[in-house]
């Protein structure tokens, strides 16, 4: 257990910020990650060779995609537009706080499987390889939905989401 | 100088840092003669930034007591067994399709009554029924160990119906965990490979002897009924009409114990 201390302690702040960027509630997303340490706990001597990192990342998302579903079995929606980014980032991000709610609130809008692979990608840094392996999909998949995560979400900041009749460019 | 043709993959590992430095200098030199293509990457680069730029401070933040990873190995906290996991479980497994089966209804109904007896049978009739390879795992052939085993685990007398006379031949049986206790689940099938499923069990207290009622929800439709302290349910993916002469039959042999 000393040894397994040592390997999941560092990753816990990840594991946060993946869970909180997925579900966009901090108390949710805290809760997940406890359920994802627990699991890890019993059953650190199960766990096959390779990345630690990947193994956690793969408990908490398949947690994640749980909960998402249980949501949208009852109905409910997870909130989308009106989550209040201000809570999702704290105060130190001050200067950039305008930046940083507009980004996330246009990621916000991907679907929740392009939205994991680029956290997973773009923020995680996981190799290409092991973000297949947590959303258990081949490679190419990743690829590809990383390609129209993207897409998407320049779309998004450009002001030209799919649907909106009038394009709009933002000045930049 | 190799020059294998710029993939999008390549440009995404690029914007990710994910490429070996030649092939990043084949990249970049590649941008540098298109602009438009550039700009595209660059804006992907942006919004990497941006992202990791808005989320960093979560991970800088001091983290719960609830997430102290000295704490969980010491005391792992004891969850229930929710009804919600119970449920999870059972969407995972792909009884999601079942039409109107959503967790609202079943949590409106409550966990008794006839009402539950059917939501057993059809998660059961779920799981079970698509199964090409083991839908029963005692077969008909080896029906009378079949009865004594469900009899055993359900303390009562469980005879298992027979439906030949309305065109349903005995596949096999086995016992399934409900959140009320064991229940004994028969299979049977007609000419055409539709299935049905039978469950029954020991019902609480106050629901021992209760009129048959229909339970139909999205394409899997029923009835259940309780008689002498046992509830039954016949469920199937076919019409009311044609279930409700083959769920009199099951209460008739059932009453002949």
């Amino acid at each position: 257990m000393k040894d397994m201390l040592v390997q999941v302690e560092p990753l816990i702040p990840a594991l946060r910020r993946y869970a909180r960027a997925l579900m966009r509630d901090r108390a949710a997303a805290d809760d997940l990650v406890q359920d994802c340490l627990e699991r890890a706990v019993s059953r650190w001597h199960q766990r096959r060779d390779g990345s630690v990192r990947a193994w956690l990342f793969t408990i908490l998302h398949n947690l994640a995609v749980t909960q998402f579903r249980q949501a949208t079995a009852r109905g409910r929606h997870m909130p989308i537009e009106d989550a209040g980014e201000q809570e999702l980032v704290s105060a130190a991000a001050q200067e950039h706080r305008l930046i940083y709610q507009d980004v996330l609130g246009k990621l916000a809008k991907l679907p929740e499987e392009q939205r994991a692979v680029l956290l997973l990608v773009a923020v995680e840094d996981l190799s290409y390889a092991d973000a297949a392996a947590v959303l258990n999909v081949p490679v190419g998949t990743v690829m590809s939905r990383l390609s129209r995560a993207r897409e998407r979400l320049q779309q998004e900041m450009d002001g030209v989401a799919p649907g909106n009749v009038v394009a709009l460019r933002s000045v930049k | 100088m190799s020059q294998r043709p710029i993939t999008e993959d390549d440009l995404h590992a690029y914007v990710d840092q994910a490429l070996e430095p030649e092939r990043r200098a084949g990249v970049a030199r590649y941008l540098d003669d298109h602009p438009d293509v550039a700009r595209r990457v660059a804006a992907f680069a942006t919004q990497r930034e941006q992202l990791r730029g808005a989320l960093a401070s979560i991970a800088d933040e001091p983290l719960p007591a609830e997430l102290n990873l000295s704490r969980i190995i010491e005391n792992p906290r004891r969850r229930p067994l929710r009804a919600w996991g119970v449920v999870a479980a059972l969407l995972l497994l792909g009884i999601g399709g079942l039409g109107g089966w959503t967790m609202h209804s079943l949590l409106q109904e409550g966990s008794n009554g006839l009402s539950a007896l059917a939501q057993e049978a059809a998660y059961s009739y779920g799981v079970y029924a698509p199964d090409r390879v083991r839908p029963v795992e005692i077969r008909a052939s080896d029906s009378v160990e079949l009865t004594q085993w469900v009899s055993n685990r359900l303390k009562q007398p469980v005879r298992v119906p027979d439906l030949s006379v309305s065109g349903y031949r005995l596949m096999g049986g086995r016992l399934v965990a409900t959140s009320h206790g064991p229940a004994a689940m028969f299979m049977y099938d007609d000419d055409h490979g539709d299935r049905l499923v039978v469950l029954t069990r020991p019902m609480n207290r106050g629901e021992q002897n209760t009129p048959m009622v229909p339970q139909s929800t999205g394409d899997v439709a029923g009835f259940a009924w309780a008689d002498g302290g046992m509830g039954y349910t016949l469920v199937g993916q076919l019409s009311g009409d044609t279930l409700k002469p083959i769920a009199n039959e099951i209460r008739k042999q059932a009453r002949a114990i």
